[in-house]
């Protein structure tokens, strides 16, 4: 069986080219193209049912693609068995063989390649888990955590090329979850083989991965290094699932400087670096991060050259400790969002209060969308449901 | 115990303050019987369901002769020699041979019958999922009939074949429905983790799947041996003169049943008793063990 197995091809990067998969006339999976580059951490990112698990069961061979194709390197998997794929899989939910204890379990994919020295390399996988004494108990008997940490090494003792990490975090509580992302971390580099991880925690993908892919209704939104996304995204669905968005809506009108597009958001004009505005439309959705938007008193000017928002007033001011929550509410009927730090500069600014907001303009981004429709609501709502 | 203790309590002092008077004796007594309640109950239930087993341990010592009915004195013979009567151990060596045979065919059979249809799709599978259910909701009667009207229509002698033939009929839809609902209860995700960690079809059914599924398929094949060992009604019908040992208990009855059927019937009863303690003790072991 050893010898039939894809892997002593010269490997590469991880290619899905136009994937789709189609449930009856449900389209689960729709026309996905990604490039996972060798040795990276890959985490793709996106609300329930949004079709990471199957996307992740095409790569694994456990679906069949209804389009499209899957190549390793230049070895294309698409329709390979999945015991001849050089891949391996952690389960959403473990999927441990009750009836084998700990060691066979892990042992379970070297004794099907009748690979040597068995022993010694599930000893070695269970030790980079830290699970060695445990090794004689079955799944049974283990904890949420530990079975979680089994299945990491049941499938990283067979050294594959492309590990699939299906929300293998999901059941643990918030503390084992962090140390759990810190050690997933670590394994990565230490092992330097690709990880694919499926999450639906924008935290936790955009701590631990080099790239993330944002997945929404079976679709790619963006991928891209987590701070390329957080800075500028480039749907209103991506906006507001990977944290936080003011999206206002406003129209392109003439003038501006070299690189910066004025926009009139409801009569007020702020503008817009060129390279960060994704439509060419006469309609755009001007956005910008919470944490950017500075709150000053009315009558008070932001420097020259930055944004500003007249005529806020605070209808809501919540305290969390690092930083102070604001909503604004604007003249046209908005709510706007602003963190500002406690930093100790004054104290917070009363609900109430009227406000001129100020934010530089390379910290803004522009989106397609309608005016007057209240700005990514629906990619809000879907991102809340999850 | 000690929370039973509380409400128990509770409700004691509440019937104390309406009845006045001697309220000690009366609560202790109202309190003894309610704890004693269950106990007396479970040991009812207990002496109703072992009263005949016991009467048949006591009467395979009976030192009877012919007729084993009434007590004439203690004796080790029918232990000692088992197969004394004539034809008793005939008729249980058939029993035993057409129980593991019959057994063993309806277990192969059903156990693949129930993967066909807890796995594939195909012409008739809702079908068969209800015919499954015939042969157990006739009545027993009726099938040995037919059965018998079928044998002899189409001129089969009567015999071990015929007895083996609606052994396997009516054991395999117990096989079916046992294993069926062990394989629908397995998790899809574990024969996945084995594929995806390089087991071919083959080695995963036989490393996960078949594992998983022994305990219900050795669970059916118990219940079709016992089945079949029982079986009377449809036995009659279809054996022809092939005595099984239902049928000799059946038939001696009329003059005596001897004590080494009771011998043999309290020995397999013990034997049962003693795999099923065995097996608990090994597994309480085994659970100490880990921890
Ligand atoms: N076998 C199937 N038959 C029909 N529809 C399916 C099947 N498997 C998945 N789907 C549908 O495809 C969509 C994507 O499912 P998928 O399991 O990939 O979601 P997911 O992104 O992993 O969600 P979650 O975060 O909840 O695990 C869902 O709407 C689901 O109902
Ligand atoms: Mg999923």
């Amino acid at each position: 069986m050893a010898g039939a197995l894809l892997s002593d091809h010269p490997t590469g990067d991880l290619r899905l080219d136009r994937l789709v998969k189609r449930f009856g006339a449900f389209v689960a999976v729709d026309d996905v193209s990604l490039t996972v580059p060798k040795g990276s951490f890959f985490a793709l990112l996106g609300p329930s049912g949004c079709g990471k698990t199957t996307t992740l069961r095409m790569i694994a061979g456990l679906e069949e693609p209804t389009a499209g194709s899957i190549h390793l390197g230049t070895l294309d998997i698409t329709s390979a068995k999945p015991y001849r794929r050089p891949v391996n899989t952690v389960f959403q939910n473990y999927a441990l063989f009750p009836h084998l204890d700990v060691f066979e379990n892990v042992a379970f994919g070297l004794r099907r390649r009748r690979i040597s020295r068995v022993r010694e390399q599930v000893m070695a996988a269970l030790d980079l888990v830290e699970m060695t004494h445990l090794a004689r108990r079955r799944p049974a008997q283990l904890s949420g955590g530990q079975q979680q940490r089994i299945a990491l090494a049941r499938a990283l003792v067979n050294q594959p090329r492309v590990l699939l990490l299906d929300e293998p975090l999901g059941a643990l509580d918030l503390k084992l979850r962090r140390q759990m992302q810190l050690e997933l971390k670590r394994i990565q580099v230490e092992v330097g083989i690709t990880f694919v991880h499926v999450t639906h925690d924008q935290e936790e993908a955009m701590t631990m991965a080099d790239t993330v892919a944002v997945m929404n209704q079976g679709r790619i939104e963006q991928f891209g290094p987590p701070t390329e996304l957080y800075g500028a995204p480039r749907t209103t669905f991506v906006a507001n699932f990977l944290g936080q968005s003011n999206l206002v809506p406003g129209r392109r009108v003439s003038g501006g400087g070299s690189h910066l597009i004025p926009v009139d958001c409801n009569g007020q004009t702020v503008l817009l670096p060129d390279d960060r505005c994704m439509t060419s439309a006469d309609q755009v959705l001007v956005g910008v991060r919470p944490e950017k938007v500075h709150l000053l008193p009315a009558g008070m000017n932001p420097p020259t050259g930055h944004n500003r928002l007249v005529g806020g007033r605070v209808a809501d001011a919540s305290f969390t400790g690092v930083s102070t929550q604001y909503l604004v509410a604007m003249p046209w009927g908005q709510d706007l969002t602003v963190f500002a730090q406690n930093v100790g500069r004054g104290g917070p600014v009363p609900v109430g209060a009227a406000v001129t907001l100020g934010w530089e303009p390379e910290h803004t981004f522009g989106l397609e969308g309608e005016t007057g429709t209240p700005a990514g609501r629906d990619a809000r709502v879907t991102a809340r449901m999850r | 115990m000690t929370v039973g203790a509380g409400p128990r309590l509770a409700r004691g002092e509440h019937g104390l303050q309406r009845a006045g008077d001697s309220p000690v004796r009366r609560v202790s007594l109202w309190q003894r019987l309610r704890r004693r309640a269950l106990a007396v109950y479970a040991f009812l239930a207990l002496a109703y369901l072992f009263t005949p087993i016991a009467y048949l341990t006591v009467f395979s010592f009976n030192d009877s002769g012919k007729s084993n009915i009434v007590w004439k004195g203690f004796t080790l013979d029918n232990w000692k020699n088992p197969c004394g009567a004539p034809d008793v151990c005939t008729a249980l060596g058939n029993s035993l041979k057409i129980g593991v045979i019959s057994t063993t065919v309806a277990t192969v059979l059903g156990t693949m019958i129930a993967f066909a249809l807890a796995r594939h799709r195909f012409r008739g599978r809702t079908a068969t999922n209800l015919l499954i259910f015939v042969p157990m909701a006739t009545p027993e009667v009726v099938l040995g009939a037919s059965l018998l009207t079928l044998f002899l229509n189409f001129r089969v002698p009567l015999g071990m074949g015929t007895i083996i033939v609606a052994h396997v009929m009516f054991c395999i839809s117990f096989v079916v429905v046992a294993v069926k609902a062990r394989i629908a209860s397995l998790d899809p995700a574990l024969e996945q983790a084995a594929m995806d960690l390089y087991a071919t079809e083959v080695q995963t059914f036989r490393r996960v799947t078949l594992p998983l599924v022994a305990p219900g398929i050795a669970a059916a094949a118990l219940l079709s041996l016992s089945l079949s060992f029982d079986d009377f009604i449809i036995t009659f019908f279809n054996s022809g003169n092939v005595n099984t040992f239902p049928k000799f208990v059946y038939v001696s009855a009329l003059r005596g049943i001897p004590a080494q059927a009771y011998v043999i019937g309290v020995a397999m009863f013990y034997l049962a008793l003693l795999i099923v303690l065995v097996a608990e003790v090994l597994r309480h072991r085994r659970e100490r063990a880990l921890h």
